[in-house]
């Protein structure tokens, strides 16, 4: 998988430039889930929107992992414990009667970021696997402290007293308004998270990523940069943590735990790393799946499993492996499709178990071996020109067969 | 005399049983180019990885314009002045070869801890990222992917890079190494150009460019450093000669 972003150009032209395709996809992006409201509009409009808002909320997550793991190479598995850390800390500070913006939402982001740094000082010391379990183990710890937090619900959660007020008003009680609001931060989050990676720091965070020693023999400290990737990341997720808080008025222990962390490394990965629009229309993917998939059957996940196998045998590009596979091919020039082109190809694709007969026979027969293995050396001499002979025979049989009827057509084509 | 830029102190190191260095005591002079040559596991990428800060070795000091730098990061070292190419070449694969470069400017020149500007659009990083480029003739080349330059170019693209860290002190691990005859004669074509300009230590084990590029040579066998001084003079040395050149004595 390249390592670069796809999306970062790698030149540096000084005039402002057209912005590049994954940047169209962006906003594209961007302009349909802004358009959702309407197109919901009277249909079960509050439950689609309820959707969408999971959806964009998601999405803040994964662009916040896709920083680590497609910038800086870093697979947390732990990342849901941000999720859980912004949720349980806006909360708390909502059951305290302090469910203001100017104190929920800095509260929520600062634990985050204190989470962050504390657990990220160590686990970045750590590369590959090893940075895996780490961070599993750090974020399970998150999870465990929560569930034994009894004067904040414990085992069964948290249930807010109210969303988050914004200068004492409920504004974010309208779901329209709170839709806009998670957007509007999904888009702040793409700016951000793409000028992050397109900067100085971004560069070196890549650079990283490429080749370590290199850096460090120009004179980077790793673990500076990736400490640093590892605590805005996790601020992030904090942000999306809140969001989740807020959307469900209620925050339990299973938001931190290591399935929601997986979920959000699908997301990355289905959607495909590399990119920014990638993670995003992977947490869009996956959410409308579960949505799909949960009404048809209970046993949901007995077919989203080996979809996502399927998806990462196949492609592992994710989605947007794919959409850039596309558009390869269609920047290739193309050979226009004529019949005797088409019947060419139609007989090259209908002959290919004759070649593969044949290449049985070359295997099988023109080594007597296989024949005689316990047959005494003698008898196996005394065959070997027959066998040989006969094989030769039936390997130029297919052969023949098709250099004849391929001229045989072209022929009648022509006339 | 010339003051020294470098000096190694009773340097040792060993792995296991194995002894790569053994009381090495050296000095590189300002402006030299010292060309360290030994057979095959003598130690010499061990030395240079040693000098570079990527190895720690067991015992001894090495001093780098009159200070201490035995236990400083590799990444500290390079902010000094040290610049290293590898025998195995590391170069960032999926980054052009001019961002190669401009993240070697990068790094000493200003702080690395901007978050919003745009890096690749910094036209004082290009611009000396791009002089340095050219300086190895590589600047046709500069938007090609690094992992998609030949063995030579990628070659030279680290020498490069050495040369955007404005180096004091230049430690090439076989420059050569795997270079056809076409591209070591430009490999040290363009090593001539540095010649003078900076202190080298050069390790590599094409004769003819170490006789063509030295000052001085030291000659490392099994750890330890059995001849140095002038390239006549190490030539005629009846020791090296024995265990280096594989003449009878």
């Amino acid at each position: 998988m390249p390592g670069a972003m796809r999306g970062i150009p790698a030149a540096a032209p000084s005039a402002p430039r057209a912005p590049s395709f994954d940047q169209c996809l962006a906003a594209s992006l961007f302009a349909l889930l802004a358009l959702l409201p309407l197109l919901s509009h009277g249909i079960a409009s509050s439950y689609s929107l309820l959707v969408g808002e999971r959806a964009v909320i998601f999405a803040i997550a994964a662009l916040s992992l896709e920083l680590l793991i497609g910038a800086g190479g870093l697979v947390s598995f732990g990342h849901a414990a941000f999720l859980g850390i912004g949720a349980y800390a806006a909360g708390i500070a909502a059951s305290h009667g302090l469910g203001t913006l100017c104190l929920a939402l800095p509260a929520a982001l600062a634990a985050s970021a204190v989470f962050a740094l504390a657990t990220g000082a160590i686990a970045v010391r750590t590369r590959g696997v090893y940075f895996i379990m780490i961070t599993l183990a750090f974020a399970q710890m998150a999870f465990f402290i929560a569930t034994s937090l009894a004067p904040y619900g414990g085992d069964d959660g948290l249930t807010w007293p109210t969303r988050t007020m914004v200068l004492g008003r409920p504004i974010l009680k309208d779901q329209l308004t709170f839709f806009y609001v998670c957007l509007a931060l999904l888009v702040a989050t793409y700016l951000g998270v793409s000028r992050l990676i397109a900067s100085r720091f971004g560069r070196v965070l890549r650079g990283l990523k490429d080749n370590e020693t290199r850096m460090q023999a120009i004179g980077f400290t790793p673990y500076l940069y990736r400490l640093t990737a590892y605590v805005i990341a996790g601020t992030l997720c904090g942000l999306a943590g809140f969001l989740l808080g807020n959307q469900a008025e209620f925050v339990s222990p299973a938001y931190m735990h290591w399935q929601r962390s997986g979920e959000l490394i699908i997301m990355v990965l289905l959607g495909g790393t590399g990119t920014l629009y990638g993670p995003m229309l992977g947490a869009l993917a996956f959410l409308l799946l579960e949505e799909a998939l949960s009404r048809l059957t209970e046993h949901w996940k007995v077919i989203l499993g080996p979809a996502l196998v399927l998806t990462a045998l196949f492609a592992s590009g994710g989605i947007a492996g794919a959409i850039a596979a596309c558009r390869r091919r269609r920047a290739a020039p193309r050979v226009p499709v004529t019949l005797p082109r088409l019947v060419h190809h139609l007989l090259d694709a209908g002959l290919e178990p004759a070649r593969s007969w044949r290449r049985a026979i070359r295997r099988r027969l023109l080594r007597p071996a296989h024949l005689f293995k316990r047959g005494a050396h003698r008898a196996r001499a005394a065959c070997e020109p027959a066998t040989l002979a006969l094989g030769r025979g039936l390997q130029a049989l297919p052969s023949l067969a098709e250099r004849g009827l391929k001229t045989s057509v072209e022929r009648w084509w022509r006339r | 005399m010339k003051r020294a830029v470098l000096k190694l102190d009773a340097l040792s190191k060993s792995f296991g049983a194995l002894r790569v260095a053994e009381a090495i005591g050296l000095e590189i002079l300002a402006g030299e180019t010292h060309a360290i040559i030994g057979p095959n596991g003598a130690g010499k990428t061990s030395l240079i990885n040693q000098i570079s800060g990527a190895l720690a070795p067991d015992k001894g000091r090495i001093v780098f314009e009159g200070r201490d730098v035995t236990w400083m990061s590799m990444a500290a070292r390079a902010h000094l002045g040290f610049a290293r190419s590898f025998q195995i070449t590391q170069v960032l694969r999926h980054f052009s070869a001019l961002e190669n470069v401009a993240l070697a400017v990068q790094a000493r020149s200003g702080s690395s801890f901007r978050f919003w500007q745009a890096a690749a659009g910094e036209a004082a990083l290009n611009r000396a990222a791009m002089r340095s480029l050219d300086s190895v003739e590589l600047a046709a080349r500069a938007d090609t992917p690094a992992g998609s330059l030949s063995h030579g170019e990628k070659r030279r693209l680290e020498i490069a890079i050495a040369l955007a860290q404005a180096p004091k002190l230049l430690l090439l691990d076989e420059p050569m190494a795997g270079a056809g005859i076409e591209e070591t004669q430009r490999l040290v074509a363009t090593l001539k150009s540095l010649k003078g300009r900076y202190t080298i230590v050069l390790v590599e084990h094409d004769m003819q460019a170490v006789f063509a590029l030295a000052d001085r040579i030291s000659v490392l066998v099994a750890g330890r450093i059995i001849a140095s001084g002038e390239p006549q003079a190490v030539r005629a040395n009846a020791a090296v000669r024995a265990a280096y050149l594989g003449e009878a004595t």
